[in-house]
């Protein structure tokens, strides 16, 4: 088995076969359906790829694979034949002995997924002891053997650290060293690298992909981005509205794709915005040192220029100190040194001390405008409020003010009195950027504005902040992970890394050739859409590796 | 003790480098300070309220047709006219000693200390307060967990339908129902109720109240009492306590697992398949301590305090009677050292449920 790691893998007999499968879900007081009459086949030894975007049903496919339903969801028709048996109508205690055991999962958030109680070893064997695949000691062994494989760090000892001592990257790994416990034939994974760093990512998908390999499993790769299936998946199958829109082989998926929706998601992002060099800058960040609680220090010695009207793209990793930026901006959280000069004046670090007209000019939006957004309160009272608050509108004028910002967001009057939770969540993220605009600010910080959004949703997001900065001038520092973002908006980019400025300047400085070691880092862990990208960027490192410890 | 840490920290590490105490350690240090604050701060209106009292130990003792003179005289023997002040300080500095002082019942020649007055009577109320928790909190916790593991079975729905009913009751109300119940042992038969009922179930009501023990309906102990006399003569007392504490404990125990059964890692054992008894046991349980345990002591806290008339129907001798008591006779120290303890325990178990919670944290237990 450990010598069929090479590229042509042996696909053997029928393993899983899915047949008309309709899975319903349970909220407001009725039943939705969520998957409607998929098929879906699975080889020994194949990855099938699920890829669409949120609310396709991808999720709920995989774990129907496992003929299990959610709490809240229930499988209302179809079969899943494993091996030849249905899933669906075998008792349950046929499927338990058939869970972990033979098929296992692998979920996106490993941090909620683990057991907070339990140390990590106890959790990877639990599956083997309590199946009686094999002996405490036996499983104890095999599962060191599982991490050495999957290239975590220690593996003698790892086992024995809790879920929240170790990083997610590594706790993604020991997910998956858990999933492989009693070598399964089927292994659904659900996004398992979404929640991870780009850097991180990498890692864990060369581990993914090796392990999979070695053990000749068939798997089940769910997730949302196309350029990460297209290294892990043999076979792609789209999925939109809980249906299938098209499926294929990866190579043919990627360069021929049959179906007009599956191009739009294809079609890497078109937006792309020529930069402008400024050099009157409205807010100046001058050596600026923050820590937490007086202790560890998360800013170290930040110097940043945004200037007027433009946007400053700011990118790191989780941990970079990049969110802790905007905090210091807006002032929650006070820097211990350095200076701010926002507007060619000095500007308090703390909140406290600013007067009301300069925070009505600094206005931030978050990353996930459910926790932003006050569940009781309207639309109308979400926007207002600022408009109260600042500029003590009332009555006519008020209501004008908040017609004339929703025009701006492109939403109608008549979602004015709504909840948050009757929207959608690109439409949520509009309603977080209408109420920044209510106070007529000049300076807007986005922190991961648009990350939890769909791709198609993320487009139309950032082509209307585009668009209100042209029209209005204000200035952006946007927050983000993502480089194609950066591409899309950004004239300025300043690269972090463990709480420092790596590198920072306009656009095509920083994302062509030649980059800072850090930079170079990030930019090529990002996924693109050919097949062979991380077989060959793997090698490149592999060489790069070899070579500097050479030389 | 933090004096002595404080000094080992000042001349061992230079400035801003602090010494790693363990967490939890620091915490557990915190919260007893906290509890003596607490506990300092609870004496000030104990004695407070005491003082508030219309009427003292002089004149309740020596009754409306005593003179003036004789009561100042009473007052003056037993400190009562000195400033509330001193009286307070001297008292609290006493008791931090560990003297409880003397009661107002001593007289010259024939001392009576607060310590020997309380304690045996400490003892009895202790003695209930094990026994029925021995019995209660395993029995809460297991109706809890199998509540939780059959939650909206008939099984779910009758354990909660039942310690509801025993809840809503006033336990003296549950206590004299359990007193008939022993009594209609010997008596039913010869009621005109059941002479209208027919025969059979006449018969066979009469036999399950016979198979009921015959406890006894006055828990009358005193020192000289064996220890398994003590046990049955404190069964009814304790049996009428347990119905009322189970309930709050067994439905905090099933709503704490419940909760964490919608978490993501249960659906990862779930999908491990493991078994429903396995996943409350070992994913669930391990999670939920935090509430579980405040609840009980909570509870465990009301044994203690709380349980005065059930004292009083059942006379048993415990401290709750003899506080009330000591408050009819205007017997201050006596009165004052049962409201200190009465803190000190609610203090005591409090200060417990949040070191277990802790130590159940692995988070808190295993920092980074």
């Amino acid at each position: 088995m450990k010598n069929s790691s090479g590229t042509a893998r042996e696909k053997g007999t029928d393993l899983l076969k899915v047949r008309n499968l309709h899975v319903e879900g349970f909220s407001d007081e009725r039943w939705h359906p969520i998957v409607r009459g998929v098929d879906l086949s699975l080889k020994r030894g194949e990855v099938l790829g699920l890829i669409g975007e949120s609310g396709a049903g991808k999720s709920t496919i995989g774990l129907a694979a496992m003929g299990y339903a959610k709490p809240g969801c229930r499988i209302t028709q179809g079969s899943v034949l494993f091996d030849g048996v249905d899933l669906l109508s075998m008792t349950e205690a046929r499927r338990r002995r058939l869970r972990g055991s033979r098929i296992a999962y692998v979920a996106q958030s490993a941090a909620a997924w683990f057991n907070p109680a339990h140390r990590l070893l106890d959790q990877t064997v639990e599956t083997a002891v309590a199946h009686g695949i094999a002996s405490r000691d036996k499983a104890n062994s095999d599962a060191i053997d599982l991490y050495r494989r999957l290239q975590l760090p220690e593996p003698e000892s790892i086992g024995f650290r809790y879920p929240h001592q170790v990083s997610g990257g590594q706790l993604q790994r020991a997910m998956t060293a858990m999933a492989m416990a009693c070598r399964p034939d089927l292994i659904v994974f659900d996004e398992p690298t979404t929640a991870l760093d780009v850097t991180t990512q990498v890692e864990v998908l060369a581990s993914i992909r090796r392990i999979v390999e070695d053990f000749n499993t068939a798997a089940i790769y769910v997730t949302h981005d196309l350029a990460v299936v297209a290294q892990m998946a043999d076979r792609i199958m789209v999925l939109r509205h809980g249906q299938t829109v098209e499926e294929a082989d990866t190579r043919q998926m990627l360069t021929a794709p049959a179906q007009e929706y599956t191009r739009t998601l294809w079609a890497v992002r078109k937006l792309a915005k020529p930069e402008i060099q400024t050099h009157d800058h409205i807010l100046s960040i001058d050596n600026v040192t923050a820590a937490y609680a007086g202790r560890v220090k998360v800013l170290v010695d930040v110097s940043i220029k945004v200037p007027r009207g433009r946007t400053v793209a700011v990118v790191g990793e989780s941990g970079s100190g990049k969110s802790t930026l905007a905090r210091v901006v807006t002032g929650l959280l006070p820097a211990i040194s350095g200076s701010i000069s926002f507007d060619a004046k000095p500007l308090p670090l703390s909140l406290k001390e600013r007067s009301k007209d300069l925070l009505r000019r600094i206005q931030m939006i978050y990353q996930s405008p459910d926790s932003a957004l006050n569940p009781r309160q309207t639309v109308e009272e979400i926007i207002a409020r600022p408009l109260e608050f600042y500029l003590g509108l009332k009555g006519q004028q008020r209501d004008r003010r908040i017609a004339e910002l929703m025009h701006m967001i492109e939403m109608d009057e008549g979602f004015l009195d709504r909840l948050p939770g009757e929207l959608s969540g690109g439409q949520k993220q509009r309603i977080c950027l209408a109420r920044a605009l209510a106070a007529n600010p000049e300076l807007i910080i986005c922190d991961e504005v648009t990350s939890a959004l769909d791709q198609i949703v993320q487009e139309e997001m950032l082509t209307l902040l585009m668009r209100l900065q042209r029209e209005l001038g204000i200035s952006y520092i946007f927050i983000t992970h993502d480089i194609a973002t950066v591409r899309a908006i950004a004239d300025e980019v300043v690269v972090m890394h463990q709480g420092k400025v790596v590198e920072q300047g306009l656009k095509t400085e920083i994302l062509t050739p030649p980059h800072a070691a850090y930079t170079e880092l990030l930019l090529s862990s990002v996924p693109e859409m050919d097949p062979d990208w991380l077989t060959t960027l793997l090698a490149r490192r592999k060489n790069q590796g070899i070579a500097s410890a050479a030389g | 003790m933090l004096a002595k840490r404080a000094a080992r920290a000042a001349d061992g590490a230079p400035l801003g480098i602090r010494m790693r105490v363990n967490p939890v350690a620091k915490t557990v240090l915190q919260r007893l300070g906290l509890g003596l604050v607490t506990l300092f701060i609870v004496s000030i209106i104990i004695f407070s309220a005491i003082a508030m009292l219309p009427g003292d130990f002089a004149k309740a003792t020596l009754g409306q047709s005593a003179t003036p003179e004789t009561v100042a005289a009473l007052q003056h023997e037993i400190g009562l006219d000195r400033p509330p002040i001193q009286r307070y300080f001297s008292w609290i500095g006493k008791m931090a000693q560990g003297d409880f002082g003397s009661s107002f019942a001593s007289r010259t020649g024939y001392r009576r200390t607060v310590a020997e007055i309380i304690a045996p009577r400490l003892y009895n109320t202790m003695f209930l307060a094990v026994m029925t928790a021995l019995v209660a909190v395993p029995l809460a916790l297991g109706l809890g967990i199998l509540a939780a593991l059959y939650r909206n079975s008939w099984f779910d729905r009758l354990v909660n339908t039942v310690t509801l009913t025993t809840i809503s009751f006033p336990e003296f109300f549950v206590a004299y129902i359990l007193a008939f119940l022993i009594i209609s042992r010997d008596t039913f038969a010869g009621t005109q109720f059941a002479q209208s009922l027919p025969v059979w179930l006449a018969v066979s009501i009469n036999w399950t109240l016979n198979v009921v023990p015959k406890f006894p309906t006055l828990a009358n102990i005193s020192d000289q009492t064996p220890f398994w006399e003590h046990v049955w003569r404190a069964a009814l007392p304790s049996i009428t306590l347990t119905l009322v504490i189970v309930a709050h404990m067994m439905r905090m125990t099933r709503a704490a697992i419940i909760n964490m059964l919608s978490s993501p890692y249960i659906d990862m054992a779930r999908l491990k398949g493991m078994r429903p008894m396995v996943i409350v046991l070992r994913h669930a349980l391990p999670n939920a301590w935090a509430p579980i345990v405040t609840v009980v002591a909570f509870n465990l806290a009301y044994l203690i305090v709380g349980v005065v008339v059930v004292e009083v129907v059942f006379v048993y001798p415990g401290v709750g009677q003899l506080m009330v008591d000591a408050v009819k006779s205007r017997d201050v120290p006596v009165v004052q050292a049962c409201a200190l303890v009465f803190a000190a325990t609610y203090i005591l178990l409090n200060l417990i449920a949040d070191i277990i919670s802790i130590a159940t944290n692995p988070r808190l237990l295993h920092p980074r």
